[in-house]
């Protein structure tokens, strides 16, 4: 590993400095002269007919300048959708209109009614209170089976029902499921649900619109994961802006996980009001606003059978979910339950049948849709607590259950249409079982049962597919945008390097670790490279950061186009020491003539680029600058062991993480440092669900969990220092740098083994409980343990 | 409207403010410094502690009147005139102790006021302390890491980077 930078060093990041010294340039830090702030009026109820919305007591309080209701938009567009499914019956799925403002009825706790623009914020959110609004309330759907039952009340006027599609997967494969279940020496059945969980990155979201007259062209600044794939869908959906005539750019962004990669109604509001007011105009989402606006995660209710041979070999497994999509699709919404989630339902496993199959509903609630993870920890959770109870009612060693069952062989082809490339998942239990010192475990739980506490043990294994792609691929699947990466890389005259990158970083350090590949590829210090991302005016076409595919599929486009850069400067050394191009080597930042001592360096190469005196004009241009668009071949799939040790209090249910060990194989790694901290943050996610996070609704609708004083947020003394590995590395096969993706892994994988731990305490300490479901707050243990 | 003055990070400050103009507002809208931040609206979040008076204060508890001739510091004074880092700055940066920086300007400042309390705090003692202060990204590991490093302990041994 060097430690003096490029691939595999741990170089610290260059963006902390700004961040650390308070010079860092959010979307919220931006403000335009003469903008104007735009409050949102928001549904207080969830269903309900919206018979009028009187705005002329509002219109009339100091300050305002304009308010918009639902119908200013009734001749732009509605927000799109960008996935769409092909149900089981092969119709495609129920598409419902997402108006920018309520038109005619609101549809969940949160859906915007007005958006007032004033001369200041509290102005805007004063003159809210003015407004009188008349709306017939419905009855709220919220169970998603009730919500599909025949005579329910419909969250969508003109739908069939609130059903959104009905998907099997593979669905020729179900009369073989279905028959190996029902012939199995053993089948373990367990339903569960995934809760509900609220992305809360710290920054809310912000968003400012401006317009320029004499130019005709508008600017979004964004909270985004993706400004490419807001302008197209902005522009060309919702308010008919061609590309060229919009820029969007997100600037430094304060986390996403998933939440910030969609379009929402309020980039659109503020775009438009820009433009019709001609001046700029500037909504900041406070806490509360974004707990019933962001689109929320996960909502799966899940009853999964996996069968067994009387050798204990995994036969089939066969899963029913209900995934709730709430009031609308947001942005790729029905992709999660099923590309991203029925495909991973082989787990790390050579079950040779697997059958899944989804229901997607509506209900008066705030959208859900990708969150860290989206769907695939969906299905590790599902398989990997069914393999322990399996393991409970066959009274087998759970971890000797898993070998026994590993796939081994690659690649390989599941039946749920993937095929993973590499992977060794008995590297990383074997690294696991080293890390987590699984044989000193009987002595942690006699001190802890000394203590009058409960102790255990939970281990699981994970599967992720990141990278999604390639473009035609997820066309055929509903796709409606490909999936490639695209990076620009711009030689200065004096050998430094821009990097124009499609992806964007928001906490995951691009800026940093995109440098460490270029330069080792040249062979120069990072310090010349320079990564620019998240304005769509000085960068090319991407499709953004998010299912961990920034460095697998970002990162390969800017190999790629540097690979053209290495290849036109070769033929401009060669030209320069007059010798053969194929004589040409690259080390060090310096071409050299093989065999010979001649030499020129880097920056030498770059100035007769740009200074072309002495140059083969008539065989090559000018300039040192290439642009490369990378589509993968195939998913890439990273996958690890996790073990948690949890102590619970008999007298009161709480729970506390006590150790975890986490042995990913992400392939090859390019910035140590960067790896760990991903696996941390998402270990803290996946804990947080397990233990804390868990969004309520009441029966009305109402939401229960408005602020994070009743969502539990986890905080710094609810997890431990974890111990994490990623030395089991079998490289990707087919991009070029052997990556896999991390961002993810953590809370996908981290769930499943603090289920598993606490249910192990639980029988230890001599509870018969075989499930409990997150998040496992003490008042659900302590019932637990009351039987 | 009233007129407020203080001491911000050793400058004097003065502006005109309503009466519910909480102190991070006046921060980030009337003097621009933007690098106090707003994660919440309930108190919850941490993103906008300083310090006030040398005790760490959430800014959005704080009407901007209240600090009326008070003395302030926010994370842009941190660092030294020359661009120096402060020890629990390098030390966040060292370790690995922010992502999406969002959070970090108050955990820096949370971070600030514990160790001039307590300057070599245990594991769990950090850990209470920022239980007002809330991170989305590092999962805590090595915020409490960099900041038991920032107080001269060896954090060799704590597991992974």
């Amino acid at each position: 590993m060097p430690a003096d930078g490029g691939i595999g060093a741990s170089s610290k990041r260059r963006e902390d400095v700004r961040f650390l010294t308070g010079n860092g340039n959010y979307t919220d830090d931006i403000n335009m002269r003469g903008q104007a702030y735009v409050h949102f009026l928001r549904s207080d109820v969830a269903h309900g007919v919206l018979n009028s919305v009187d705005t002329s007591a509002a219109a009339d309080m100091p300050g305002v300048v304009h308010i918009f209701t639902g119908a200013d938009f009734t001749e732009v567009g509605g927000i799109p959708c960008g996935w769409q499914i092909t149900d089981k019956h092969g119709e495609v799925m129920q598409e419902p209109k997402h108006p920018v403002l309520a038109d005619g009825k609101v549809r969940h706790v949160g859906d915007p009614i007005a958006a007032i623009v004033a001369e200041t914020a509290d102005q805007a959110r004063d003159a809210a209170e003015a407004i009188e609004v008349d709306i017939d309330e419905l009855p709220a759907v919220m169970d998603m089976k009730a919500a599909v039952a025949d005579g329910s009340t419909k969250v969508h006027d003109d739908l069939t029902s609130n059903l959104c599609y009905d998907w099997g997967f593979v669905e020729e494969n179900k009369g073989a499921v279905d028959e190996a279940i029902a012939n199995a020496a053993h089948v373990t059945t367990l339903e569960l649900v995934n809760n509900r969980l609220i992305p809360n990155a710290m920054e809310p979201r912000v968003a400012v619109g401006d317009y320029n007259r004499s130019t005709g062209d508008s600017t979004l600044y964004t909270t985004s994961q993706n400004p490419h794939v807001i302008r197209l869908l902005m522009g060309a959906f919702v308010l008919g802006i061609p590309e060229h005539k919009l820029r969007v750019v997100a600037p430094d962004v304060g986390g996403g996980f998933g939440s910030k990669i969609f379009h929402y109604a309020e980039e659109a509001l503020c775009t438009f009001a820009a433009k019709a007011l001609n001046r700029p105009v500037k909504w900041t989402c406070s806490r509360s606003e974004a707990f019933i606006s962001d689109a929320h995660g996960r909502d799966h209710v899940t009853k999964i059978d996996l069968a067994l041979d009387a050798d204990n070999n995994f036969t089939a497994v066969r899963t029913e979910t209900y995934a709730n999509m709430g009031a609308y699709l947001s942005t790729f919404a029905p992709s999660v339950p099923t590309w991203l989630h029925g495909t991973l339902m082989a787990g790390n496993y050579k079950t040779p049948l697997v059958y899944v199959n989804v229901k997607a509903v509506f209900t008066n609630t705030v959208p859900v849709d990708a969150y860290r993870g989206a769907g695939r920890p969906e299905a590790t959770y599902q398989l990997e607590r069914v393999i322990d109870k399996a393991a409970i009612e066959l009274g087998v060693d759970p971890i000797a259950l898993r070998r026994q069952n590993f796939i081994t062989e690659f690649p390989y082809a599941t039946p749920v249409a993937v095929e993973y490339d590499t992977g060794d998942y008995v590297a990383t239990m074997d690294k696991l079982e080293e890390m987590a010192d699984l044989s000193g475990f009987e002595a942690r739980l006699a001190e802890s049962q000394a203590k009058g506490k409960l102790r255990g043990l939970g281990v699981n294994c994970y599967i992720e597919a990141c990278g999604i792609a390639p473009s035609n691929l997820v066309g055929q699947l509903g796709a409606r945008a490909g999936l490639y990466e695209s990076a620009t890389v711009r030689v200065n005259a004096t050998g430094g390097l821009v990097v124009m990158t499609g992806s964007h970083s928001h906490g995951q350090g691009h800026e940093t670790s995109f440098a460490q590949v270029v330069a080792d590829m040249i062979g120069i210090d990072e310090n010349m490279v320079e990564i620019v991302h998240g304005d769509t005016a000085n960068t090319p076409m991407g499709m953004g950061t998010y299912g961990s595919r920034s460095l697998a599929v970002g990162g390969s486009a800017m190999v790629r186009a540097t690979e053209k850069i290495i290849a036109k400067a070769r033929k401009i050394a060669a030209h320069l020491m007059e010798a053969a191009e194929a004589d040409i080597e690259l080390k060090d930042g310096q071409f050299s003539v093989a065999g010979t001592d001649k030499s020129v360096a880097w920056g030498d190469v770059t100035l007769a680029a740009y200074v072309p005196h002495n140059y083969p004009l008539e065989e090559i241009e000018p300039g040192l600058e290439e642009t490369a668009f990378y589509d993968p071949a195939n998913f890439t799939y990273p996958s690890g062991a996790y073990a948690c040790e949890v102590e619970v209090d008999p007298d009161t249910g709480k729970v506390t993480i006590e150790r975890f060990s986490a042995a990913d194989d992400f392939g090859n790694i390019v910035n140590p440092m960067i790896v760990s901290g991903q696996v941390h943050g998402g270990l803290a996610q996946g804990i947080g669900q397990a233990l804390l996070e868990g969004c309520g609704y009441d029966e009305n609708g109402q939401l229960l969990t408005g602020s994070f004083m009743d969502y539990a947020m986890p905080r710094a003394s609810d997890v431990p220092f974890y111990s994490v590995d990623h030395s089991c590395q079998t490289p990707c096969t087919h991009n070029p740098l052997g990556v896999k993706g991390c961002g993810e892994a953590g809370a996908i994988g981290s769930p499943p083994s603090v289920v598993n731990a606490v249910v192990d305490a639980l029988r230890r300490g001599g509870h018969d409980v075989t499930h409990v479901d997150m998040p496992l707050s003490p008042s659900r243990v302590w019932s637990a343990m009351q039987g | 409207m009233p007129q407020v003055n203080m001491t911000v990070n050793g400058k004097a400050a003065t502006g005109t403010v309503e009466g519910r103009t909480l102190l991070v507002d006046f921060l980030r809208e009337t003097l621009g410094m933007t690098g106090t931040h707003v994660g919440c609206d309930t108190s919850q979040c941490g993103a906008c502690v300083v310090h006030v008076n040398g005790k760490a204060v959430k800014s959005c508890t704080m009407f901007a009147a209240e600090a009326e001739g008070a003395e302030v510091a926010t994370v842009e004074g941190m660092a030294a005139a020359d661009g120096t880092l402060s020890t629990i700055q390098q030390a966040f940066q060292d370790h690995h102790g922010l992502q999406c920086g969002f959070c970090t300007p108050g955990m820096v400042m949370s971070a600030a006021a514990l160790l001039r309390d307590n300057p070599k705090p245990s594991e769990a003692e950090v850990r209470d302390y920022l239980e007002g202060n809330i991170c989305r990204c590092t999962g805590y590991h090595n915020i409490v890491k960099a900041i038991m490093a920032a107080s001269g302990q060896d954090v060799s041994s704590i597991a992974a980077e």
